[in-house]
């Protein structure tokens, strides 16, 4: 026969007990994480760059990880140091970040915010990621925003250019370099006053999902501002291929300018559509008929090919600005020179978004002491810079946007490589593109260090 | 008036694509009874046998020039086509300027062997598997040969222009007495229109007055038969698909300059090409080209603006709702034969 000695009162005190002791090592080593989440124990600390390998922008997911592998190394004392020598900060010293090295993991936002926030958490739970940085699009960039506030860590976020990025979707761990709808109309609006004159009939023809709908929004705002009448705004698909039954009726509208407020193989498309039309040989009103594009990327030119040429648009960095504009965009050159030397061909803009967001990141960690996101934010919040190719640049507290000069560019006539389909027009200066960050709503919330 | 015809260019130009690769689609069904959701794929090759081959016609070596900085501040590299060193720079530049006809004689070759290969290699075994494992199969057939471009040529769209002689817009409102400049349309998007007519025309004159297309004609109504009388229906069957590759290719080479191919473009046909497929009956080859060029007009008027602003949204259904009418009105679409897939 076997007797036990079990009592309700003894289960209870070796049950408290055993608890106790299981969950003391996570209070320890929560203690000893200072309470934030994947606060980096070792020699090493993880980054997480989550950007397009799958699909229509893999390309641009390519450069992209090619200027963060180039940013690691450039952190962790390699290479020639790219555009640490030439950032105003000076706390980055080549030896990692805080000491530790830095090593990457990689996720594939596919161009889909359902993929991109699978990705992004996996890197947050299985691989510790600190900090998740990348993507090619605004959707993903509200998404992986969203989780990674969520999930207590910063999100740098990559080519994102809606206003809602930082406006009505804005979270307190997101900050952004790259500028927005609202900027490219505001530095085009005046270009295309002295080019085109103030009186002109847009037609728009919009991608039919957030990022047309504000980039619509900000060059009518801007152009109507100056004189210009929008005739029409047509809402495209965004899986439309064949544009030719939208741009067929332009012609005949009593627009004289075209927006395309497309991008990737939407613009490629409806601007070889435009083209293949005879609009830039028409003449509507009396005048020479125009085709402008609000955003421009290099490798989208290339797709368009001739196509580009003449046509304006905004951009957020070109690799020839330092060049071209001078040495107030300083940094420009030291990045292409590192960058062309390692891949062999000048950076897109994404690439030199991406490569700034991570030395960004890196020196608030620097300068605040420590990976804990809510000191990060507060090392970014109203941190005026320079040295990283956009000339001075403050990341505004009010909104965590990146406020900077703008570049318009132009499709060149005569293009002598793949690489100069671009030149730059003008630089509208950053006072020109600021606005009230409370125009577009949102609220920052507070900072979540997770944990 | 002019908008009108317009749209009506515009819905024979996209409608012809759709029939292209609606046909290829059909006669792979009516005479191996095989779904195919490669053949979107197949219609993607053909457009990347248009870039391979400009790019053979534009190789080129590298010329430094002294004059000149690239963007690391060295002397820039001046690529030369060897064509230019060979056939002079006139004819050279002419050679490469016509890359994309050209590739009509490097495509028919090439896709007809893809397309037996595919025949032989994978799609045989399963002729006899249900409908439900021949879609799965050559679905993950057309991902596979997605991923194939992608990884050699990229996810971006190339350009693939027209030759410079096919740049520009034709008048058509001038043609037809309307006022000058109201009606215009590419001359490229005429030329695929005619192409595709014609490359119709042949696959009905093959078809029809052949022995090979009275054989197969009637190996698609009775296959045992035809097989029992000593013939190896199998084996024109495979030529057959071949054909129907060719056919998908040469849509897709000639469709380049209209719209700068990537690895995607076949996927974005698909959808739309099967429904041309059900709406005009499956099998029924006229029905197909039918479907296709009605199914165009019909996308291209929802796209106008009028009409969009009436019934937002209509542009993006109105191909599905279509369907859903002539399918609920005509349950064996437009020219469906009675016994095809109603087993």
């Amino acid at each position: 026969m076997v007797t036990t000695n079990l009592t309700r009162r003894g289960v209870i005190q070796t049950g408290a007990a055993a608890g106790a002791g299981l969950a003391l090592p996570t209070i320890l080593t929560a203690g000893s994480h200072a309470g934030f989440t994947n606060a980096p124990t070792g020699s090493t600390v993880t980054l997480g760059f989550n950007v397009p390998q799958t699909g229509a922008y893999a390309d641009e997911g390519a450069d992209e990880l090619r200027a963060y592998e180039l940013a690691v190394e450039h952190l962790n004392g390699g290479g020639d140091g790219g555009m640490l020598s030439t950032f105003s900060s000076k706390s980055l010293n080549g030896t990692g970040i805080l000491g530790k090295k830095v090593e990457y993991v990689t996720g594939d936002t596919q161009t889909k915010p359902d993929a991109a926030r699978a990705s992004a958490r996996s890197m947050i739970e299985k691989d510790g990621a600190i900090m998740i940085t990348g993507g090619s699009s605004s959707g993903v960039a509200v998404a992986v925003q969203s989780l990674c506030q969520e999930a207590g860590i910063i999100f740098m976020a990559g080519l994102t250019h809606s206003n809602d990025t930082t406006g009505k979707d804005k979270k307190a761990n997101g900050f952004r370099h790259f500028f927005n709808s609202y900027m490219s109309g505001a530095a085009l609006a005046p270009i295309l006053a002295s080019n085109y004159g103030t009186d002109r009939k847009a037609y728009h023809l919009t991608a039919d999902y957030n990022w047309g709908y504000t980039t619509e929004e900000a060059v009518r705002t801007s152009t109507e501002a100056m004189g210009w009448e929008t005739v029409a705004a047509v809402k495209t698909p965004l899986a439309q291929t064949d544009f030719s039954s939208y741009i067929a009726p332009v012609l005949g509208s009593g627009a004289d300018v075209l927006v395309l407020n497309h991008y990737g193989g939407n613009m490629v498309n409806s601007l070889t559509s435009a083209v293949q039309f005879g609009l830039r040989a028409a003449e509507a009103n009396g005048k020479n008929f125009e085709i402008v594009v609000p955003l421009y990327s290099r490798l989208m030119a290339k797709g368009a090919g001739k196509n580009v040429a003449g046509i304006f648009g905004s951009t957020n960095w070109h690799w020839s600005l330092e060049n071209v504009a001078g040495s107030k965009y300083a940094g420009s050159n030291a990045f292409v020179q590192s960058f062309g030397t390692k891949y062999g061909f000048p950076p897109s803009q994404a690439a030199h978004t991406v490569y700034c967001q991570t030395l960004l990141y890196a020196d608030a960690v620097q300068r605040a002491g420590s990976f804990n996101p809510c000191a990060v934010a507060e090392a970014l919040e109203g941190f005026e810079f320079d040295g990283l190719g956009n000339g001075p640049t403050v990341y505004r507290a009010a909104d965590h946007q990146c406020i900077k000069d703008v570049l318009v560019v132009k499709g060149k006539e005569n293009p002598e490589n793949d690489f100069d389909l671009l030149e730059i027009v003008d630089v509208t200066p950053a006072e020109a593109v600021t606005y009230d960050p409370a125009i577009f709503g949102g609220d920052l919330g507070s900072c979540n260090p997770g944990a | 008036m002019d908008q009108i015809i317009l749209q009506i260019l515009n819905g024979l130009d996209k409608g012809s694509a759709y029939a292209l690769i609606a046909l290829g689609l059909t006669l792979i069904f009516g005479t191996l009874g095989v779904v195919n959701f490669a053949h979107g794929a197949l219609f993607m090759i053909g457009a990347f046998c248009a870039v391979t081959l400009s790019r053979i016609l534009s190789l080129s070596h590298v010329v430094l020039d002294e004059t000149k900085k690239d963007f690391l501040g060295k002397p820039l590299k001046v690529e030369v086509p060897y064509a230019n060193d060979w056939f002079g720079p006139e004819l050279g530049g002419a050679i490469i300027d016509w890359a994309v006809p050209l590739s009509i004689l490097f495509a028919i070759p090439v896709m007809i062997l893809i397309g037996v290969i595919m025949e032989r290699g994978l799609i045989k075994h399963f002729y006899k598997r249900p409908h439900a494992d021949q879609i799965l199969v050559t679905f993950g057939l057309a991902i596979v040969l997605q991923e194939i471009i992608k990884y050699y040529f990229g996810a971006n769209q190339i350009p693939t222009p027209a030759p410079e002689a096919f740049v520009g817009s034709f008048d058509f409102g001038a043609l037809i007495g309307l006022d000058s400049g109201k009606v215009i349309y590419p001359y490229w998007r005429i030329l695929y229109f005619c192409f595709a007519m014609l490359l119709i025309g042949l696959v009905f004159a093959f078809l029809q007055f052949t022995t090979f297309g009275m054989v197969v004609r009637a190996g698609m109504a009775d296959r045992e038969t035809v097989g029992m009388l000593g013939i190896n229906i199998d084996r024109r069957f495979t030529i057959m698909f071949g054909i129907a590759a060719a056919v998908a290719g040469l849509a897709g080479v000639m469709y380049t300059p209209i719209n700068p191919p990537n690895y995607h473009m076949g996927m974005d046909f698909l959808v739309i090409s099967f429904v041309v497929v059900v709406v005009g009956g499956m099998g029924s080859l006229p029905g197909a080209v039918l479907a296709g060029l009605l199914l165009g007009i019909l996308e291209s008027f929802a796209s106008v603006r009028e009409v969009i602003e009436f019934l937002p949204g209509i542009n993006q259904v109105v191909i599905y709702l279509a369907a859903i009418v002539i399918l609920l009105t005509r349950p064996r679409g437009l020219m469906g034969r009675k016994g095809v897939m109603e087993d």
